[in-house]
């Protein structure tokens, strides 16, 4: 058993006992929903089949219907996306990151980060199929064997590369989070009560045991599999931006752009931890695993990340600057000072500024704060997407093409149904799966609950 | 069935018991029905088995309902000998309409013209303008009619004639045949022929834009009516005030002309001033353009005048200051340096001003150098008071019978409601329109007309050439030629093609079949050079009355005077100055417009919306928007003719308003009583480009002739980049492998000198490549599916040095150069892009599926069926040429063009795929053309010929603009180019290696 020093606060405080731990976690499966969860749900719900709406009527009558044109090819579909996948970054990050640099802090979020991260990723999968003219040749991006002898993908384009980096990053998170909802389904198994319940949870256990056996094929497994992640934290954001980086477009031909997006996409991805966590520790009584303590950690890697996207910031203003290509410095000009001046600013306060505040430990510990910063972050990073993408794309090369955008009600709808579709699954995630990996956190409570650091 | 099985209606009754014998009427047909209808009752068909059949039958019966492709082909029963399905057929033809004359070869597949090109004007070579080559569309115009009507509904030809010819032969008044200009020498003679046959018919003539001025001035300086022909090739100095003789001034043909003295590499160009008041394609092109007021256009022509008589010594007329003495004094001495090679002309209706300029031109001995009295232009004749005449005929109830040839005076006229009036008091109107227009609709007969491409013809546009027009398609609906119509109601048995035969062998030439082939004849002119007998006085009080607010009324070179609106490609042709699509307005120069408090803005999606206003010129008034137009003279408002079209088709109808009812004594200049008043409303515009400046970028190069001639390179500067290398041309810096080149490299120049922004291009693309119609909405949203666009700059008062000079921060001077120069020194400047088939294509690597990728001849290709639609590659287009198909634009009732209507789409080029909704698209170079010539070539066993092919864009240039041809061919004209000094490539600091390249602009300003 690992030894932790007294002064590092606890992880779990309650004063709980393993028991105690089953019980909490089991607790929102058990229990049925109160009626905010319902009208949550049913908001949610709504929104979502409003953004399915929309979606069918882009597919059948044309991506004309949003406000798409001649010189802005891409615009809320493809900010949705990269802001989407940014989302999905937090998950990976904390469960294999952090397992790799056994953050024990991590063992009480990452659960539900991950499936954070997978819903997201379910979002962010939607755009680039329907932003397709003709989804219904969509498989055509893969390297299928045809009969039209050599015809084949293009390697060069970083949409393919795309392709391949989102389904792996999905598969694997998926694969990464089930593993560790094993144990977990175990646990529910065995107290369930209600037939089917047992049944259902009996399948998505996969016939757990809790043998030693068990136990170390099962840490094997997730020190594998976080192995393979980690790259996948910087692979996946390194290769959206390239969708960016390897064009032609002043703003977007930058070579600042992987760790940038990276950076960025940490970023994102903590702050929407912390907007869902704080809101779902408090309704199902997660504040004992929860503490203050792990937030003030998420806050800390907001600071920092923060820091980094707005240094990567200055540098492209600086490097526009220095590179002497009169179109690249036009673009970050207008940028700033254009007809979407108030997009660039809205990033940088968003983005820049508040998250500076955290640099005050009053701050960065009030939970009230926390959540609207992290709403903050989660729009400023929205609005760096679309900067990125629709003031690069709106005022390029010659001025004859100069154009503007304006979404209309589908693009708003399908971004709202995204919205939406997300709440709905991490909503019926917080039901029926247990939130938080008990069993992993079960292993340091003796090293890190209050009444074992007491003693 | 397999048992049988008892019934019953009650307990008490078997129901076979009681109906066996007769439930119906008679036996049932059954033998009939099936064959073996005796052993029906033996099959074994059980339950189960009917209800299999009823579900294999409902599905398959749904599933055959389902939409399977239906093809409308019909397969010659003869094949025609000349024709080869697959091949095209050319016919040399020629276009008469709005006074515009246009020879043409047609190109026609399977018997169907879709596509005109230029043939040689017999005078000036090329001349044909955009709405020429749009007009093979209005052939297949759905609004045509399809028989003739009689009170508004169909009706036999039987019935017109025997009725028509009753009205006639009864008839004791004048019989009134009111037509534009008819320069048909047969059709002429045909008439003169039906009035020997009805001695009260008259025939009045009245083309819808007046050239009375002209004509009246020659009449009092030659004494003959005419109109001369001018030679703006030998003319090394052009003085224009007011006359856009580059687009709409009596000839489209001039530009061509004006652009074969404008090469710098002879070492030499004309020197072009333009006085004018709204900014014309001409203006654009000029080397020095002076915008000035409506009411001042006398005051300087005068000055001029005053000084030139200064410089011949002879005795100076009183004339008062203008405003640019300086500049006039300059025209003058360069104008008496260039006696006898300056042209002088003016777009003035006035008479007297006609007059002076005749008197200019006469003492600067222009006369037969370059204007020419001996060869005169017969395409405008009318004189403004026969129309007004006829009207009070009418009203008079001197008149039995009108006829409408070709005009449509109840939308042309300005007070075309007393003439509706004096028109309701004739007893038979007969119109010949095609399709019910405003006049139309007010006859009693309507007897249609063929189409210029379904008829016979001829034309003698020119003193001493003669033209032949000949059908290329047989009539599409039950019309007639007005000839035949004509023939039949003198009570003749021959048709028009005999009798054109017959004046043709008699008149003009025996050998028909070469005029035929050739398209025209021509023969030395007979006339004698006039001589010039102007002695009166040249009378200084001539000014027109000045007012604070001038109206100048003019032709747009898409819609022209409107008889093609119904037009879909013209409508959405953008105008070469403002690049709006479908709408006119009133244009009004920014200093006024905010001293007006008259505002054009931009929405949040880029669209442009203008301000309202209510504009009065006498008693009548307009609503309409109002665009603010750089260059435009203080005090002037334009507004264009030919919209505000209330019968017309369903592309056309109401768009715009009409100008013709400002257009009072037939003269294009207002100059008094008029008044305009902003009122609320909004209007949204539909441009296809919404920023106006080059942004201090290197896009159109431009220098002047004297630097030119110093350094062919000047203005042309090597775009060079700092490597460790030393500095180096982009191309020496390249990421990637060049591409193998072995048989062709296809490649563009197109020329910034000789492009005049007219458009003609673009329309021809779109006959050539089916580009589709998109509708204003769409191209409000930028999404217009132009594969080529004309890209118009305006210059900035902001530049890069000046921002230097006065210590202007970045953020300041980008502000201010978005803003188009606010001066009189205001120049503009053309550029048409398409893709330009980069060889290190930003666009190829994009594409996740491969579905645009590099040929082996330089061209960069589409595969519309490989296209997911990801938009990348638009996206990173660095000339954003790439067009993408948002909605479905053939077969679809958003979009109710010509791809919408069986007939519309008859002018598709089969060569050309439809796109679906959701691909990509963008110019092609016409691959279909390079495949055909490869083709041909091939089966000759022979190399391309340089100029063998040439895209459409370039066959519609009238001012060789652009040239198309091999570069791997050391001798053809495009490799020749590529090594003009002048020649660059678009944004080359990109290194995307274009394979179309551009040569500078050269102006021949005074240094």
């Amino acid at each position: 058993m690992k030894h932790e020093a007294s002064i590092r606060e606890p992880l779990i405080i309650g004063n709980k006992s393993l028991h105690d731990i089953s019980e909490d976690i089991a607790k929102p499966i058990e229990t049925s929903a109160n009626k905010w969860w319902w009208s949550l749900f049913l908001l949610s719900a709504l929104a979502m089949l409003w953004g399915f709406g929309c979606i069918f009527y882009t597919i059948g009558t044309g991506i004309g219907v949003w406000g798409l044109n001649n010189t802005i090819g891409w615009a809320w579909d493809i900010t949705n996306f990269v802001w989407w996948v940014g989302i999905g970054h937090a998950g990976t990050l904390i469960s294999a990151v952090l397992l790799l640099f056994r953050q024990k802090w991590r063992l009480s979020i990452n659960r539900s980060s991950e499936a954070m991260t997978i819903f997201a990723v379910v979002q962010a999968g939607l755009f680039p199929l329907i932003h397709m003219g003709r989804l219904w040749v969509g498989y055509w991006v893969f390297p299928l064997p045809n009969q039209y002898g050599s015809l084949w993908v293009n390697f060069n384009s970083p949409l393919l590369w795309d392709v391949f980096a989102i389904s792996t990053y999905f598969s694997v998170s998926l694969v990464f989070w089930y593993m560790g909802l094993i144990p977990d389904f175990a646990l529910i198994r065995d107290r369930a009560i209600k037939p089917l319940a047992k049944k259902v949870y009996t399948i998505l256990s996969f016939g757990w045991s809790g043998t030693a056996k068990h136990w170390q094929r099962h840490e094997v497994m997730s020190l594998v599999l976080a192995g393979l992640a980690t790259p996948l934290v910087l692979s996946v954001h390194s290769i959206v931006s390239m969708d960016f980086a390897t064009s032609v477009i002043p703003g977007w031909h930058t070579t600042i752009f992987p760790p940038y997006f990276v950076a960025g996409a940490i970023f994102s991805g903590f702050a929407m931890v912390q907007t869902l966590l704080l809101v779902m520790r408090k309704v199902v009584n997660m504040e004992s695993y929860i503490t203050i303590q792990h937030i003030e950690m998420m806050n800390i890697i907001i600071m920092v990340t923060g820091s980094i996207v707005g240094i990567a910031y200055i540098t492209e203003l600086f490097i526009a600057w220095y590179s002497g290509v009169e179109y690249e410095q036009y673009a970050f000009l207008n940028r700033a000072t254009g007809p979407y001046w108030w997009a660039y600013w809205a990033m940088m306060t968003c983005n820049v500024i508040s998250p500076q505040l955290m640099w005050f430990k009053k701050l960065r510990r009030n939970i009230v704060f926390t959540f609207i910063l992290s709403i903050f972050v989660n729009i400023g990073m929205w609005f760096e997407r679309f900067v990125i993408i629709v003031t690069s794309l709106h005022r390029d090369f010659l001025p004859s093409s100069w154009s503007m955008f304006s979404p209309t009600f589908v693009d708003i709808g399908i971004f709202i149904g995204t919205i939406g579709f997300f709440m709905v699954l991490f909503l019926l995630y917080s039901r029926t799966f247990p939130v938080i990996a008990q069993a992993e956190l079960k292993t340091i409570l003796k090293s890190s609950g209050d009444n074992y650091k007491k003693k | 069935m397999k048992e049988e099985k008892k019934y019953y209606n009650s307990l008490n009754h078997n129901v076979e018991n009681i109906n066996k014998a007769n439930e119906f009427d008679e036996k049932l047909p059954l033998e009939a029905m099936m064959e073996n209808a005796d052993t029906l009752s033996a099959s074994s068909t059980t339950r189960r088995d009917f209800l299999k059949f009823l579900g294999f039958s409902s599905v398959a019966a749904t599933l055959a309902s389902c939409e399977a492709p239906v093809v409308k082909s019909i397969p010659y029963l003869n094949k025609p000998e000349e024709i080869t399905p697959g091949n095209p057929v050319f016919y040399a033809s020629s276009y008469f309409s709005e006074n515009v004359f246009g020879s043409l070869l047609v190109k026609t597949r399977e018997g169907r013209p879709i596509l005109l090109n230029s043939s040689h004007n017999p005078l000036y070579g090329g001349g044909v303008n955009a709405r020429c080559q749009a007009s093979v569309l209005s052939l297949y115009d759905s609004n045509r009619l399809k028989k003739p009507l009689k009170n508004s509904s169909e009706t036999s030809w039987n019935v017109i004639d025997r009725e028509i010819v009753q009205k006639l032969k009864n008839s004791t008044k004048k019989v009134v045949l009111l037509t534009p200009t008819i320069i048909s020498p047969s059709t002429q003679s045909l008439i003169d022929l039906f009035k020997s046959k009805y001695s009260n018919f008259n025939v009045v003539v009245y083309d819808t834009i007046s050239k009375n001025a002209i004509l009246s001035a020659n009449y009092k300086s030659f004494g003959k009516r005419f109109i001369p022909t001018y030679r703006f090739d030998k003319s090394d100095f052009i003085v224009s005030f007011g006359a856009d003789f580059l687009s709409e001034w009596l000839d489209p043909a001039h530009a061509r002309q004006y652009t074969l003295n404008r090469k710098p590499e002879n070492g030499k160009m004309s020197r072009h001033y333009q006085f004018e008041s709204l900014l014309t394609v001409t203006g654009a092109n000029a080397d020095k353009r002076v915008p000035i007021k409506l009411s001042d256009q006398p005051k300087y022509i005068l000055r001029l005048y005053d000084f030139l008589l200064d410089l011949a010594n002879k005795k100076s007329i009183k004339t008062s200051k203008t405003q640019h003495d300086d500049i006039i004094r300059d025209v003058a001495n360069e104008l008496w340096l260039n006696k006898g090679k300056s042209l002088i002309i003016s777009g003035s209706d006035m008479i007297e001003m006609q007059v002076v300029i005749n008197a200019i031109n006469q003492l600067l001995g222009n006369y037969e150098k370059t204007i020419s009295t001996t060869i005169h232009s017969n395409v405008y004749s009318s004189v403004d008071d026969d129309i007004i005449n006829l009207t009070s005929d009418m009203n008079n109830n001197n008149v039995d019978v009108v006829m409408f040839l070709n005009t449509n005076p109840v939308y042309t006229l300005s007070d075309s409601d007393s003439f509706k009036n004096a028109l309701s008091k004739v007893s038979t109107k007969i119109s010949f329109s095609d399709s019910l227009d405003e006049t139309s609709a007010l006859c009693d007969y309507v007897c249609p007309d063929t189409n210029y491409l379904e008829s016979w013809g001829d034309l003698n546009p020119y003193t001493g050439f003669y033209v032949l027009q000949q059908p290329t398609i047989s009539p599409l609906f039950d019309s007639r030629q007005v000839q035949d119509s004509l023939l039949k109601w003198m009570g003749r048995d021959d048709i028009y093609y005999d009798y054109l035969r017959n004046y043709c062998k008699n008149n003009i030439s025996t050998n028909w079949n070469k005029i035929l082939h050739d398209g025209y004849h021509s023969n030395k002119s007979n006339n004698n050079s006039l001589k010039y007998i102007f002695k009166d006085k040249i009378d200084n009080n001539i000014l027109s009355k000045s007012s604070d607010i001038e109206l100048q009324l003019y032709l747009k070179s898409s819609i022209g005077t409107g008889t093609h609106a119904n037009n879909p490609w013209l409508q959405e042709l953008p105008d070469p100055i403002s690049k709006v699509t479908w709408d006119n307005y009133l244009t009004i120069s920014p200093a006024q417009a905010r001293d007006l408090d008259l505002k054009n803005w931009h929405v949040s999606n880029g669209a442009l919306d203008g301000d309202m206003v209510n504009i009065t010129v006498g008693k009548k008034t307009i609503k309409c928007p109002i665009y603010i137009q750089p260059g435009q003279a203080y005090g002037v408002l334009g507004l264009a003719f030919g919209y505000g079209r209330t019968e017309v088709g369903k592309s056309g109808q109401n768009v715009g308003v009409n100008a013709f009812s400002f257009y009072n004594n037939f003269s294009n200049a207002q100059t008094e009583n008029i008044i305009i008043e902003k009122v609320p409303g909004v209007h949204e515009f539909a441009c296809t480009q919404n920023s106006h400046t080059m942004m201090g970028r290197n896009i159109v190069k431009e220098t002047n002739l004297a630097n030119y001639l110093k350094d062919p390179k000047s203005g042309n500067k090597q775009f060079l980049l700092h490597s460790h290398k030393g500095n180096v041309k982009p191309s020496e810096l390249s990421l990637w492998e060049e591409h193998e080149r072995d048989v062709h490299f296809w490649n563009m120049s197109i020329d910034l000198n000789a492009c005049t922004g007219c458009g003609a291009c673009v329309v021809a693309c779109h006959a050539e490549n089916n580009v589709p119609v998109v509708g204003k909405e769409e191209v409000r949203k930028n999404r217009d599916m132009h594969w080529l666009r004309i890209d118009r700059y305006y210059s900035s008062d902001m530049t890069k040095e000046i921002a230097k000079k006065e210590g202007v921060g970045a953020v300041e001077m980008y502000k201010k150069m978005e803003e188009p120069s606010d001066s009189e020194s205001l120049e503009v400047v053309f550029q048409p892009v398409m893709c330009q088939h980069c060889n290190h294509a930003p666009c190829e690597t994009v594409c996740p599926v491969a579905a645009t990728t590099h040929s082996r001849e330089g061209l960069n290709h589409m595969t519309y069926n490989r296209c997911i639609g990801t938009r990348y590659c638009m996206n990173n287009c660095p000339y954003k040429v790439r067009r993408f198909n948002w909605f479905n634009y053939s077969d679809n009732t958003q979009f109710d063009y010509h791809m919408n209507d069986d007939l519309g789409k008859m002018v598709l080029n089969p060569d050309v795929t439809v796109r679906s909704r959701g691909v990509m698209e963008k110019c092609t170079m016409c691959i279909q053309n390079i495949q055909k010539s490869k083709l041909d070539a091939k089966k000759e066993r022979r190399k391309i010929k340089d100029g063998e092919i040439a895209c459409a864009c370039e066959k519609a240039c009238d001012t060789g603009a652009i040239t198309f041809g091999d570069a791997m061919d050391k001798n053809s004209r495009v490799s020749v180019e590529k090594k003009n000094p002048r020649s660059y490539y678009l944004i080359e600091e990109l290194n995307t290696q274009p394979s179309v390249f551009y040569k500078t602009k050269v102006r021949n300003k005074k240094v």
